[in-house]
């Protein structure tokens, strides 16, 4: 019996890469987005709620939900389930609406 | 691709899940010029949605049953001419004159390319399938709850899992299957929680006895959780999730005829993760912005009301698949070859093979009597809002909880979905009520008779949409 599900589909994929979150190097996969990414690393929430401040991450994961919204390269509200990682990519915790930089 | 300033497609198909696939191919076959659209970046939609090229899965089909009926269709588009626009969300159908219509997109993984897209085409099919039906419950938004189609989304797009211990619950026959993919790829099912009884489907025995494939299916996924050891829990339900920044164990209470908690069956079950999902809600807002009319469902959803061969009741305007009411993968198909051989005999004259014509329609009927009868034994009973603190985060985006809804029906009047989000702005955020559209509709209603209060989809941008692309001129058209 399977015990991961890359080895359910005999996975073979291109070579692991490194991403950020909040700083920290997390390994992805190519062709994972990025909410499986962080799942895969183990990390559930990347976003803090507007009102409450409450952790959130991907809920629907397929991008009707709008929970797993991050910033991701300095771009806020980027759909994580949705965003494809790429080597090197920024991920940081969204904090609220994650325009607090606009306000005055 | 024709020059679209001046050349239309015959026929735009959006959705490229088995329905949107069916019907691009069938026209295309036909000799239609056909544009197939998706917001994903491959096609399959959400039944099968497989991983990534880079991800070299070697055995995808493990995931999937009937793999190969997706294959041969995804063959037949890769040998065709039809025109694929991926990674495209539509956000709304405009018509031009009597024959012209216009689907209107962004592009980029999450719509992010600021680029207006205009396809014209003279006819449409609408393929959008379904989206999950979320009852809310205490701890539902703590990290690690997750949808059961997201879990298995996830599960089959990216070979990702929530956790390793994971209870799958709520009510529907994707419960099994999700409980099943799980427990395949290594996470420890503890529990399968189904708030009706099987039993039930019983009372639609010729249903049943007319869809053998179905049982066949049902027997697949009970054998392999037997095999894992997973315990199913009928008539139960999830009422607590418990820890402060994840999911740490959950609460299983028995709920009775009226799905109300009864008191003190309560058991606590260890986990680090929960999936899940009361049925599917048929995604119908391209549909209904364009006038198409719509029925009330067996199990309390709204969804496209459409003819013998699957026309809406807007003439250039078909659908299929799940938007004409949920009932599965073979059924999605079916209706998407019927839809391409309507669209083909209307807008080419294409003789209509009348025996197939009737051996699909007659696989059709049989298959929505079926679905019919699911919906019916998995509709939610209006005890569930009992399982509902007053602090229970009813809406997800606006953080808006279950006592400043009630207060709304309750002090303030408001009886429908619609009052509620003027006074408390549940349903206003960025999943515009996906998520609490069905629990936000029987709150304000209150117990009531039982039954979810009507609140046709309504969305007049299907998908968020920068106001640069909806104030670009016209001439910005690929």
């Amino acid at each position: 019996m399977a015990r991961t599900p890359a080895e359910l589909v005999r996975a073979e994929p291109g070579p692991p890469f490194e991403i950020t979150v909040d700083g920290r190097a997390v390994t992805a996969l190519p062709g994972q987005s990025v909410a499986a990414a962080l799942w895969g690393a183990g990390i559930l929430a990347w976003r803090s709620t507007r009102g409450g401040g409450r952790p959130r991450g991907a809920f629907c994961g397929i991008g009707q939900c709008y929970d797993c919204l991050a910033t991701v390269n300095g771009e806020p509200n980027r759909r994580a389930c949705l965003v494809t990682a790429r080597p090197g990519d920024a991920i940081t915790t969204q904090e609220g609406h994650g325009r607090a930089g606009l306000s005055v | 691709m024709p020059d679209s300033a001046s050349e239309p497609f015959d026929l735009t198909v959006v959705g490229a899940g088995c329905a949107g696939l069916a019907g691009a191919v069938t026209a295309s076959e036909l000799g239609l010029r056909v544009c197939l659209m998706d917001g994903s970046g491959q096609v399959g939609g959400q039944f099968f949605r497989h991983p990534a090229p880079a991800l070299g899965a070697r055995r995808p089909q493990a995931l999937h049953h009937d793999w190969s009926a997706f294959a041969t269709l995804r063959q037949r588009l890769e040998t065709g001419d039809t025109h694929r626009l991926l990674r495209h969300h539509v956000w709304t159908v405009t018509r031009e004159s009597g024959e012209l219509w216009t689907v209107h997109a962004v592009a980029g993984a999450d719509g992010d390319e600021e680029r207006p897209v205009r396809v014209r085409t003279r006819a449409v099919l609408l393929a959008t399938g379904a989206h999950e039906r979320q009852l809310p419950f205490p701890g539902w938004t703590l990290p690690g709850v997750v949808a059961a189609g997201g879990a298995q989304a996830m599960l089959k797009s990216a070979l990702v899992l929530p956790g390793r211990r994971i209870v799958v619950a709520g009510s529907g026959p994707l419960l099994l299957a999700v409980a099943s993919s799980l427990a395949a790829a290594g996470a420890r099912v503890p529990a399968v929680v189904e708030a009706t009884g099987y039993l039930r489907y019983a009372r639609h025995a010729r249903a049943l006895a007319a869809n053998p494939h179905k049982l066949l299916e049902a027997a697949t996924h009970g054998a392999s959780l037997l095999r894992h050891r997973v315990r199913p829990h009928t008539r139960s339900a999830v009422t607590a999730v418990h820890g402060t920044d994840r999911v740490e164990a959950v609460t299983v209470s028995r709920i009775d005829e009226e799905w109300r908690p009864v008191p003190g069956t309560g058991r606590r079950i260890m986990c680090d993760a929960l999936a899940v999902g009361h049925g599917l809600v048929p995604q119908i807002e391209l549909a209904t912005a364009l006038g198409c009319a719509t029925r009330r469902t067996t199990d309390g959803t709204h969804a496209l009301a459409l003819d013998g061969l699957q026309s809406t009741s807007v003439p250039g305007v078909w659908a299929a698949g799940e938007t004409g009411g949920v009932g599965g993968w073979q059924l999605a198909c079916v209706e998407g070859e019927l839809a391409g051989r309507a669209a083909a005999f209307r807008l080419r004259g294409t003789p209509m093979d009348a025996a197939r014509v009737r051996e699909l329609r007659r696989r059709r009927d049989r298959m929505r009597a079926f679905a019919d009868a699911m919906a019916v034994a998995h509709t939610p009973h209006p005890g569930w809002i009992d399982w509902l603190g007053d602090d229970t985060e009813v809406c997800r985006c606006e953080e808006v909880t279950a006592r400043r809804i009630r207060e709304a029906a309750a002090d303030l009047g408001a009886r429908d979905a619609r009052t509620v989000k003027l006074l408390t702005r549940a349903g206003m955020g960025w999943c515009q009520g996906r998520m609490c559209g069905a629990a936000v509709a029987c709150l304000a209603a209150g117990a009531g008779d039982g039954d979810i209060p009507p609140s046709p989809e309504r969305r007049p941008l299907a998908v968020p949409v920068p106001l640069g692309v909806l104030g670009s001129p016209a001439e910005a058209d690929d």
